[in-house]
């Protein structure tokens, strides 16, 4: 009897509910879901045929790799050929092909170092990422500049490629974000003198577009020095990079220290702290995590905007492809030239993006537990 | 007994230089100093270099004759005109494709934005590819290849692709045909005039009635109809006064009507491309920032789903999105900046030539800058009112 009963209660249990989502009901829920939703689907499934079913064709099917002129290619699709014989330059620029290990050497040792500042359970990441700023730049000063430990020196203008974007990116990062720090903390200090020029400083630079500074930089510049002093054009372009992001830095930094409440100021300042130690202690720690998409995304505009010393006649990625571009000999390739730009702005621009997306969740994350 | 006591109340017991007030202004002094000295050093070598290469120095410079060609003139100007008109061209054009540019870059941003939070899942997909893609690669790429790939694989004239009535596109541009204003314009852009206050009067009165009887009235289709008519009228009143210029085809050119430069097409398709997709995530998150509850709340009241949207959520939402709005229409404008690099003739570039031809780069950046800074004022100015509009009106 209980037997028999026990049984039955199992009969009764149903199994549990599982979402069997087939792949019909996916697309009735997600693209037909209501008439005007199927006429929207077919329309932009159309629409998306007509454009990405030629540029398939131009760019994969009908391409051309092989081969070492322009010659190989038909023209019926992308000529691929071109970035693959000029792939090095594309990277290195004009820098010498003997000596491009250099620069390999001096990455490498940039992505390695990098690594620890990405370990979250590395304790004295700030303490490291400071003595790298201060050490790294020599290390990659005397391997990419060379004149040193029987290094040729490679002069400046033959810089060129992913690594001189790499380069001003890097650089303007480094500087700009102590600086933007500074002026933050001058522009909300109360001494009028400093907040003023930390007001002028920043409004100043951020209601003028990067092309002015960077004319200024290599126009100007010469005229503000005594007459035979010269900087290196490179140096030039550095400053004012550093200088603009510096100001937008300043602007987001600004934002984090605002939503730090008086009561930690006024709690540091009865634990009889200084000016220094409050800020660097207590409230820099909390107003840079508040902050840290805000400032990914200014690396990213950084990153983009170092393009723009293609137009003072510096060859970054940019000013590579466009040069490639004029070479007689393979004439008529510019969609395939900067195309390949393109994707290699790209590609760094999305995974900091992506970085960035992450620290948000997680710092997110935190706030909700 | 205690006044006559060795510290005067009010005075600090620390020494001077511990004293934070002493520190500060000592502090201030070192920063000021140092400031006027590095620019008073800067100043004397800019006098000294500029009087060993013998430039001119002044503003007298804006009165001489330019003696060179634009290529975009929506003002009288020919290379007899002085440099001051030939940066008052060159302004005027930097205006024409940032307001251009900004009213495609809002529309392509509120489409996409919007269609980022489609229920289709296909229409979500391609606005969000669109997105990723644009905001990730450097603007000036993306002009150059607008310019440069884009507009530089259009035909030659004699091969013009026709777009209809009087309209062609050529490596020379895009051709459209050209109104003349013949007598009795004025009465049209009178009765244009009179149906705009016609409008402004209605919606003023249509509210008071609704504030004061609670009935709505159809302001928007009235408006709409009172704006097409009216100006109709005036039209066939005044004798059809305005006639169209077509274009004609030439063996290698095309002569007469309106022509918009393929530089002004490139920097348009560019910078409303580009700013386009900052904008979408920006209304995307303006949208998502209302509650769920607003919708629901609205729909309990009554309120249809359009009178929902716009009255209860894109008022809320407008108020997330204006402010950073704001700086994609200033990072708009001087973007526009880049038109140096394809040759659009904005104010940078022209005062890049006038700089090159005075070798008065002082002047010319600092006319420049301030250009670029009044802009920026001009148009934080602008939306700040705007904001403060629809700002939320607390008790």
């Amino acid at each position: 009897m209980a037997v028999q009963e026990r049984a039955s209660a199992a009969a009764a249990v149903q199994p549990p509910v599982t979402e069997r989502i087939t792949v019909l009901a996916w697309l009735k829920h997600n693209l037909f879901s209501t008439w005007y939703n199927s006429l929207l689907t077919i329309l932009v499934g159309y629409l998306l045929y007509l454009v990405l079913v030629p540029v398939f064709r131009w760019a994969v099917l009908d391409a051309t790799v092989s081969g070492d002129s322009k010659e190989a290619c038909d023209f019926a699709g992308a000529c691929w050929t071109l970035v693959k014989v000029r792939f090095g330059q594309y990277v290195y620029g004009l820098y010498p092909e003997d000596q491009r290990w250099r620069v390999n050497l001096a990455l490498a040792i940039a992505a390695v170092a990098m690594v620890p500042l990405f370990l979250e359970r590395f304790r004295h990441r700030l303490t490291y990422a400071v003595g790298l700023v201060l050490v790294y730049p020599l290390v990659g000063y005397t391997l990419f500049y060379g004149g040193w430990l029987g290094l040729p020196v490679v002069e400046t203008p033959r810089w060129g490629g992913l690594f001189l974007t790499l380069v001003i990116a890097g650089v303007g990062i480094t500087a700009s974000f102590p600086l933007g720090i500074l002026l933050a903390l001058g522009r909300r200090s109360e001494m009028p003198v400093i907040r003023s020029l930390c007001v002028a400083f920043i409004e100043l630079v951020r209601g003028v577009p990067l092309v002015t500074i960077l004319f200024m930089a290599s126009v100007m510049l010469p005229l503000f020095l005594p007459a035979g002093v010269n900087f290196d054009k490179l140096m030039r372009a550095l400053v004012g990079v550093a200088l603009f992001s510096a100001a937008y830095m300043a602007e987001v930094v600004r934002g984090g220290l605002q939503a730090i409440p008086k009561g930690q100021y006024e709690a540091a300042m009865a634990l009889g702290l200084g000016y220094w130690q409050m800020t660097g202690l207590i409230v820099l720690p909390q107003a840079l995590r508040l902050v840290i998409p805000g400032i990914v995304n200014t690396f990213i505009g950084l990153f983009k905007d170092t393009s723009l010393v293609t137009i003072i006649g510096l060859f970054d990625l940019l000013g590579m492809a466009k040069l490639i571009v004029t070479d007689p000999r393979w004439l008529g390739l510019a969609a395939e030239s900067y195309i390949f730009a393109a994707f290699g702005f790209w590609i760094f621009c999305y995974a900091m993006s992506r970085y960035s997306q992450h620290v948000e969740r997680r710092l997110s994350a935190g706030e909700r537990r | 007994m205690a006044a006559a006591g060795p510290r005067p109340a009010g005075r600090s017991r620390t020494v001077f230089w511990n004293d934070p007030r002493v520190r500060a202004l000592f502090a201030q002094a070192v920063v000021l100093l140092l400031v006027i000295a590095g620019a008073a050093y800067l100043i004397s070598n800019t006098i000294a270099n500029r009087e060993r290469l013998g430039v001119a120095s002044g503003f007298d410079f804006l009165w001489q004759v330019a003696g060179f060609d634009i290529s975009q003139t929506l003002i009288d100007y020919d290379r007899t005109y002085s440099y001051g008109r030939a940066f008052l061209v060159g302004l005027i054009n930097t205006f024409y494709v940032a307001v251009v540019g900004i009213v495609f870059a809002t529309i392509i941003g509120f489409i996409m934005g919007v269609a980022r939070l489609s229920s289709n899942w296909l229409v979500a997909k391609v606005a969000s590819a669109y997105v990723e893609i644009m905001r990730n690669i450097p603007l000036l790429l993306q002009l150059i290849v607008w310019y440069f790939v884009v507009l530089g694989g259009l035909p030659a004239p004699r091969e013009s692709i026709a777009l209809g009535e009087g309209v062609y596109l050529n490596i020379r541009g895009l051709f459209l045909p050209k109104p003349v204003f013949g007598e009795g314009t004025a009465i049209f852009l009178a009765a244009v005039v009179l149906a705009v206050i016609a409008v402004l009067v209605l919606r003023r009165w249509a509210r008071r009635r609704f504030e004061a009887t609670g009935q709505p009235f159809p302001v928007f289709w009235t408006s709409l109809a009172i704006l097409v008519l009216l100006p109709l009228l005036g039209y066939v009143l005044a004798g059809m006064p305005i006639t169209f210029e077509y274009p004609k085809l030439g063996k290698f050119r095309i002569s007469g009507g309106l022509v918009m430069l393929p530089e002004f097409m490139a920097m348009v398709a560019g910078l409303s491309i580009y700013t386009g997709a900052f904008i979408a995530e920006i209304v995307r998150a303006g949208i998502l920032a209302i509650q769920k509850g607003q919708w629901e709340a609205a729909y309990a009241l009554g309120l249809s789903r359009g009178q929902t949207l716009r009255l209860i959520v894109i008022p809320q939402a407008l108020r997330v999105i204006i402010p950073p709005q704001t700086s994609q229409y200033l990072n708009l404008t001087k973007n526009s900046s880049l038109g140096v690099a394809i040759a659009y003739p904005d104010f940078f570039n022209v005062a890049g030539t006038i700089n090159n031809q005075t070798g008065q780069a002082v002047e010319v950046i600092a006319i420049t800058m301030a250009v670029y800074l009044s802009l920026s004022l001009g148009i934080s100015a602008f939306m700040n009112w705007y904001n403060a509009r629809m700002a939320l009106v607390e008790r």
